[in-house]
């Protein structure tokens, strides 16, 4: 039976005059990796951060699992574990990677501001479950070396997979990717594909990614959902997507398909 | 893996700083007793003291997490003016209640609480920058505290019964009232102990996985919010733990000098407090320490210049900015200057290694 783990219904998001996203219908199947691409400008980002909350739509709804989550604020929406990344990186680029990786397990603290004043027995017993989790996350992700480094000090290629570490310390069930492949080289991107595979199978988890590298996208997509000026154009296998007649439209004198 | 060598490190270490704070206060208290340091040295240790709360707790807020306030003296006056009240009208003959409500030797265990009480109520004020941070940032933010201080101070200046700009004053017979049950040099005592606490809170809290979601303010607001941390809670408990310790450095203030007018907690105050904080360095705690030292010295030997400190302070306020932003230390600690002392001081594992 599948499961929809996120559901989008009728979105639509306006800045002033310009509709950004436009009666947008989505369902997100558990375990899946879906696409969701369109030329620059197209909407994409936007609409992750409707879903992570960090817009409120103009009309429409967002249901995960089964929860109405629009209206809600970024913490509590990352609080129902879902995680992202941002098509720029926004790593806490001053503080160590262990650091970034143990604050995102706010929604997990476990004890209040007094028990951190002093320092009770619940105190070290989450502060020491984070410290561990987070330690165990960064091996799995081969950045243990790397803990007490700043990422501002990282090559870019490191600092998008802490930005995917960081993302995964909120246990999310659904993982939100915003151009993972940006700035990568060539041999990055290949190694990319077969990181974000071990990924799904490792944390088990469903992913939605946005890219422009079709080769990413098309090597890992089961359903891909086009949009343009914030309209679906079309969802469908990569296969059905790359010969629909608007897509080639769309992209028409686009050189990045 | 290694928990139990780790422990049996620790409890070695642990009395060693706290060894040394111990012997630096019975040094204090000793001497001072002794009559070997005078009324002035004991003062300007005081002031010290003070500072270095106000500095600290100013830090939570324009260090760690980034913004700016510049209204921290209101919430210092908060502070001196409710304990003071308090303590008038709780251990000495009075012009609100006539005699006092309590037995006046109960001040030496009551006195300590009635700091704190002005504290919380500093902190209960605090709301007033608390709640437009959630919306506002920056210059707006920046704008809002100055604001906040006027209110505050003008408040002051309008109330009779504190006697308005003219100051209020009576704190020393609640301190003679304790002298009286037995002769110790409270002040000392309990500024000691209260700096003591609030290094001690600040550091425990900064050190936390929870603190430290108030520097992922600092860093990105947006990020720290898409990683689950609460960031409207986060300022709450900044800006009210600052301003409540900016409260309790009030009360000592009011009590060492035994007289507190509202002029004393002016836009001038707070400059003061921004100036030992960039001085310091911005998030770096033993840096607010420091700084707090070197300034309050500073303002000894500049005393003679009267008024025209005015112009020496916010000019070095300018120099700094344009020379060291980062302050003495930055965004570091002395034992990350010092390596040697982080061996002594610093228990929680936080080691690169
Ligand atoms: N905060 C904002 N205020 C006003 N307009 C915005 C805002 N954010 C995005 N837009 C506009 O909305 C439209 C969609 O932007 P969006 O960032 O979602 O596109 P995108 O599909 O992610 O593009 P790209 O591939 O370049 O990342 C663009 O025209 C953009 O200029
Ligand atoms: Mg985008």
């Amino acid at each position: 039976m599948a499961e929809t783990l996120l559901e989008i219904k009728d979105l639509t998001h306006r800045f002033g005059g310009l509709t950004a996203v436009s009666d947008l219908n989505f369902e997100i199947i558990k375990d899946e990796i879906v696409g969701l691409i369109g030329p620059n400008g197209a909407g994409k980002t936007t609409v992750f951060n409707l879903v992570s909350g960090f817009y409120v739509p103009s009309e429409g709804d967002i249901l995960y699992k089964g929860e109405r989550i629009n209206g809600l604020k970024p913490h509590e929406i990352a609080s129902r574990q879902i995680g992202r990344t941002f098509q720029n990186i926004r790593l806490w680029s001053d503080m160590t990677v262990l650091d970034n990786i143990k604050i995102s397990q706010h929604y997990r603290l476990g004890y209040n501001l007094m028990d951190a004043f002093l320092q009770t027995k619940k105190y070290k017993k989450h502060e020491k479950m984070i410290e561990d989790d987070a330690h165990e996350l960064l091996e799995e992700f081969q950045l243990s070396d790397l803990a007490h480094e700043m990422p501002k000090n990282l090559p870019y290629g490191i600092q998008r997979r802490v930005e995917i570490a960081r993302a995964l310390s909120l246990k999310p069930a659904l993982l939100m990717l915003d151009e993972p492949a940006a700035g990568l080289s060539s041999s990055d991107v290949s190694e990319l594909i077969q990181y974000i595979q071990w990924i799904k199978e490792n944390f088990k988890l469903t992913i939605w990614m946005i890219e422009h590298q079709m080769q990413v996208i098309m090597s890992l997509c089961s359903r891909i959902k086009v949009i343009d000026f914030g309209k679906e154009l079309v969802t469908g296998t990569a296969e059905e997507v790359r010969n629909s007649p608007e897509v080639i439209k769309a992209y028409l004198g686009d050189g990045e398909i | 893996m290694t928990d139990i060598p780790a422990l049996a490190k620790r409890n070695s270490r642990l009395p060693v700083s706290t060894m040394a704070i111990l012997a630096l206060f019975a040094l204090m208290v000793g001497l001072t007793m002794a009559g070997v340091i005078n009324k002035y040295i004991q003062s300007v240790l005081m002031f010290i003291g003070i500072n270095i709360i106000f500095s600290a707790s100013l830090n939570i807020v324009n260090g760690y997490m980034g913004e700016f306030s510049c209204g921290h003296g209101g919430f210092m006056a908060v502070g001196a003016y409710v304990s003071s009240v308090l303590s008038v009208v709780l251990f000495t003959e009075n012009s609100f209640t006539g005699q006092p409500l309590l037995p006046p030797g109960s001040a030496i265990f009551l006195f300590p609480v009635v700091i704190i009480i002005g504290g919380l109520v500093a902190a209960v004020f605090g709301l007033l920058v608390a709640i437009p941070s959630f919306k506002t940032r920056d210059d707006y933010l920046a704008i809002i505290t100055i604001a906040a201080n006027f209110i505050i101070v003008t408040l002051i200046n309008n109330i009779g019964a504190v006697g308005g700009s003219r100051g209020f004053m009576g704190m020393k017979k609640s301190l003679k009232a304790m002298e009286a049950v037995i002769d110790l040099p409270y002040m000392i005592i309990w500024i000691f102990i209260f700096v003591v606490l609030s290094i001690v809170m600040i550091r425990r809290l900064m050190n936390s996985t929870y603190g430290k979601g108030i520097s992922s303010i600092r860093y990105d607001e947006t990020s720290a919010e898409i990683m689950s941390v609460n960031t409207n809670h986060m300022k709450l408990v900044a800006f009210m733990f600052s301003s409540g310790l900016a409260g309790i450095a009030g009360g000592l203030f009011a009590h060492v000098m035994g007289f507190v007018n509202p002029a004393s907690f002016s836009i001038f105050k707070s400059t003061e407090g921004l100036v030992m904080v960039y001085l310091g360095g911005m998030g770096s705690l033993s840096g607010s320490v420091l700084s707090a030292v070197i300034f309050t010295l500073m303002l000894e030997a500049l005393r003679p210049l009267q008024i025209l400190k005015w112009v020496l302070i916010p000019l070095m306020l300018i120099l700094l900015m344009q020379f060291r932003p980062e302050g003495l230390l930055g965004n570091r600690e002395l034992s990350d200057v010092f390596p040697k002392l982080k061996r002594i001081f610093i228990r929680k594992d936080s080691s690169n290694g």
